[in-house]
């Protein structure tokens, strides 16, 4: 997960903070010397470091900050305040053209991942009911043009090429395309390019002025070092661009690249990619991503994706089953299908608040196939064994090895983690019930 | 395996540390600045022009692959190559430029040092000229000049830790010396940066009589393909029967994209269907490999982010899967970095190197990036040499890296160009 190592710094110059009854100006500036290191080593602009730091200091030796009953936490929402601004304030939605299509071009470096991300986004608008074109800009890469088509194949969505012809006149053809196709978004893919080579730049240039682009959108990787920002500036000089595409997010990386862009062009940040996957594109949320990085946690994300994936009625019956201690293989089964179709697991973890860094033992250990392991485990029990785990006896886990492909151990191993997490939501359950409900966000309602 | 391979690194570099390198100070410093930019100029007026072929014979380009020749038949004695004074940095210069002119024919565009230069003017540009202004508008050695140092350093990519480092044993060293004034410390920079370079001076393992099995990884997007290809023309060139294995097969169009590359290139490709097992794709490459009776064989690897175990089991199994058909490869597991990566790049090289030991990194887009910075940090951390450079879009752009041109082309002056 990104910034991982960049929130573990942060939480601990926090920590010592935040158990501070009173705090003076020198505990402060000890702090501020710990986050600006913090930050350059996860490759936040220099510069940018200077200037937050600064506006921080400034702000937490007021008056408001040291003499409140908790300075630390005071400290901690200046942080958040100001690092949640130097991302772009609010999330930023891409424009839509008064008359449509939409044209939106993708430009960058060599492998910061334009294609991937040209068709990400194409699903991603395809999703919210728009019937996007892919074009295929990028004549020069070997086979980036098939590369597209092949993912336009998967996303579902038409890719326009014209070969290696000349980008300016790939992309005026891709419009009339468009029109002639009825399709209101036009995504165009570019080739990638150094910032410094000015005559793929001025290719650029004579695109933007061939097909008036609505957006265009840099694709920046987000491991990318102190160098990001002159990137940054150099295509904004040129192109003027109007947002910011941040790739390969799900890394270690402690992505400070994110938190110098906006700062540095002023260019917002619309979309972070999250993974391989096709679907891995989301809406960038300043304000969210900052809790993250402070290690507050992202319930919001967390709940939304949620609502999105879980099936209200399912959940509430759940629920009941927990509370009831009903609870089952069977549900345990499917509980975890549902869970898996929200996302990647460690992912997950990271959105709930205190969670992500207890959790970074077992980072790594969440292995997908393991889920699958389980899951042909537990298909491979009758019904029976399924409701009462306590009749599989010594043979009846031989069959049940057998039948998964797994040994006995590994069967053994699921039975008693099943026991355990059991264990464990009845404590959730009785805690829930003591509180009564007054957590008013289904279908979760762990009392984190 | 990994922690043995590593192990012999370290050895290896100590030695040189040792023993070549000492002699090869001497004669570097008396005028580590001149070298580089004597040949440049030579070049420019033309004259090396006319030098070069008859110093490179009639097959010049193989000249510095002669090189590599000699020291593997020398073996254990490869020190005694690597004693040579430094005046033979020259010779190769002139050699690589001879190679330069002698493949591309009619286009003699970029000698070696040339193209280095011109994709390292950034960097010094914005790094050794900040130093440079730095050192002559400071006169004094106070906590400002430190602190302003450690900020050009730290813009460079080079990292908060290597930083302080350098900075410190900069301190020192200009204490013990009595400097009082800035510009005497330029000279101290400059070898504090070469020594963590030196671990540099290692050659590609590529066994003679035998199949060379090399596998190269990194992160997405970082040149892998695009290296291959460059390494492959290069082996090629050499007179080299080189295999391509095609196994990224998960990104769309990898294949194809290796595939269209090895076209280019005159060389044959080993594949199977997209998101086919990349262990298969490897056990076929290697076993076509000895039935066509190939040198080199070079395996092309799906992108993968060092966080995610699954794929990193994934490419530890591939190496195993190596390993099993020849016990003593790969030969070499090279990392791919892309040179602007920031600080990220210490955990890729770490964790690449606990999956797949890696044997040395190739420091690809160096002809972009600004900052040459993140070396230095890698260099101090984990002590994996950088073997290549990709300093261009050409095929004949990945070069072998010496620390001791990269350092003066590093801080070759700016007035040059």
């Amino acid at each position: 997960m990104a910034f991982e190592g960049l929130s573990d710094r942060l939480q601990d110059i926090f920590k010592k903070l935040r158990g501070k009854g009173k705090i003076g100006e020198e505990d402060v500036k000890t702090a501020m010397r710990e986050v600006r290191l913090a930050l350059l080593e996860a490759d936040v602009n220099f510069k940018v470091v200077k200037d937050f730091v600064e506006r921080v200091r400034q702000r937490a030796v007021g008056q408001e900050v040291l003499q409140s009953l908790t300075p630390g936490q005071q400290i901690i929402k200046v942080v958040h305040d100001e690092m949640t601004a130097l991302m772009g304030g609010s999330e930023s939605k891409l424009n839509l053209a008064a008359k449509p299509p939409s044209i939106y071009m993708l430009v960058g470096l060599q492998g910061a991942g334009k294609t991937t991300t040209v068709a990400k986004l194409g699903r991603n608008l395809l999703k919210q009911g728009r019937r996007p074109v892919l074009v295929a800009g990028d004549i020069y890469r070997p086979a980036a043009i098939k590369q597209l088509q092949v993912l336009g194949e998967q996303v579902g969505i038409p890719v326009f090429s014209m070969g290696q012809s000349n980008p300016v006149d790939i992309a005026r053809a891709s419009l009339e395309y468009a029109r002639s196709q009825n399709r209101d978004i036009v995504i165009l893919d570019t080739a990638g390019r150094l910032h410094i080579n000015e005559e793929l730049m001025d290719e650029l240039k004579q695109i933007k002025s061939a097909i008036n682009p609505h957006e265009i959108l840099l694709v920046v990787d987000a491991m990318t070092g102190q160098d990001a920002v002159n990137v940054a500036e150099s295509f904004n000089r040129d192109l003027g661009l109007t947002g910011v595409i941040l790739t390969k997010l799900d890394g270690d990386t402690r992505g400070g690249a994110a938190l110098s862009v906006k700062a540095v062009t002023g260019c917002p940040i619309k979309y972070v990619g999250m993974g391989e996957k096709l679907d891995a594109l989301e809406t960038f949320f300043p304000d969210r991503m900052a809790s993250r990085i402070l290690g507050m946690g992202d319930i919001l994300s967390l709940v939304e994706k949620a609502q999105a994936n879980i099936d209200q009625e399912k959940a509430r019956e759940m629920e009941r089953k927990i509370r009831k201690q009903e609870f089952t293989l069977e549900d345990f089964l499917e509980q975890m299908q549902q869970v898996r179709s929200m996302g990647p697991l460690d992912e997950l973890l990271g959105m709930i608040p205190g969670i992500g860094k207890q959790m970074k033992g077992f980072k790594g250990e969440f292995d997908e196939r393991e889920i699958l392991r389980i899951e042909a485990i537990i298909k491979s029990m009758t019904l029976q064994e399924r409701r009462d785990t306590s009749i599989i006896n010594g043979s009846r886990k031989k069959r049940i090895a057998r039948g998964s492909g797994t040994k006995v151990q590994e069967v053994n191993r699921l039975l008693k983690q099943f026991e355990e997490s059991r264990k464990l939501m009845k404590q959730f359950a009785d805690l829930g019930g003591k509180k009564g409900k007054r957590g008013g966000m289904p279908p979760i309602r762990f009392p984190f | 395996m990994a922690f043995f391979d590593r192990f012999k690194f370290k050895k290896k570099d100590k030695e040189n540390e040792e023993i070549p390198w000492e002699k090869e100070a001497e004669p570097g410093e008396e005028s580590p600045e001149e070298e580089p930019r004597e040949t440049l100029g030579a070049e420019e007026n033309g004259s090396e022009e006319a030098a070069s072929p008859s110093l490179a014979g009639e097959n010049g380009h193989s000249s510095i692959f002669d090189r590599f020749k000699t020291k593997k038949e020398n073996g254990r004695a490869e020190e005694k190559e690597q004693a040579q004074p430094a005046d033979d940095v020259e010779a190769v210069e002139r050699e690589e430029d001879a190679y330069e002119k002698e493949v591309n024919g009619k286009k003699t565009k970029w000698g070696f040092l040339d193209k280095l230069k011109k994709g390292l003017s950034k960097t010094r540009e914005n790094t050794i000229g900040k130093i440079e202004a730095l050192v002559k508008s400071s006169k004094k050695l106070d906590d400002d000049f430190w602190e302003e140092l450690e900020e050009i350093l730290i813009q460079a990519d080079v990292g908060v830790n290597t930083t302080i480092e350098l900075v410190d044993n900069i301190k020192k060293a200009a204490k013990k010396q009595k400097m009082h004034d800035s510009s005497e410390v330029l000279e101290l920079i400059k070898d504090e940066i070469r020594k963590l370079l030196e671990y540099n001076n290692v050659p590609l393992n590529i066994p003679q009589g035998e199949l060379a099995v090399i596998l190269v990884v990194g992160v997405n997007g970082a040149g892998k393909t695009t290296s291959i290809a460059k390494l492959a023309y290069r082996f090629h060139e050499e007179g080299k029967k080189v295999l391509l294995g095609a196994a990224d097969t998960f990104r769309a169009a990898a294949i194809d994209q290796l595939n269209i590359w090895a076209d280019r290139v005159g060389v044959e490709i080993i594949k199977h269907q997209e998101g086919s097992d990349p262990g298969a794709v490897v056990f076929d490459a290697i076993h076509a490999s000895r039935a066509r009776h190939a040198d080199i064989l070079i395996i092309d690897t799906a992108g993968r982010l060092q966080n995610k175990a699954n794929l990193m089991k994934e490419i530890s199994k591939i190496k195993n899967i190596i390993q099993r058909e020849i016990p003593e490869a790969p030969h070499e597991v090279l990392l791919v970095l892309d040179a602007t990566t920031g600080q990220n790049a210490i955990s890729q090289a770490k964790i690449f190197e606990e999956a797949t030991g890696v044997t040395g990194l190739i420091l690809s887009k160096l002809d972009g990036t600004a900052k040459g910075g993140i070396i230095l940090a890698v260099e101090k951390e984990l002590k994996i040499p950088v073997k290549l450079v990709g300093i261009g879009e050409g095929l004949e752009d990945l070069r072998d890296f010496s620390p001791q041109i990269f350092t003066e082309a590093l801080f070759a002056c700016n007035g040059g160009d």
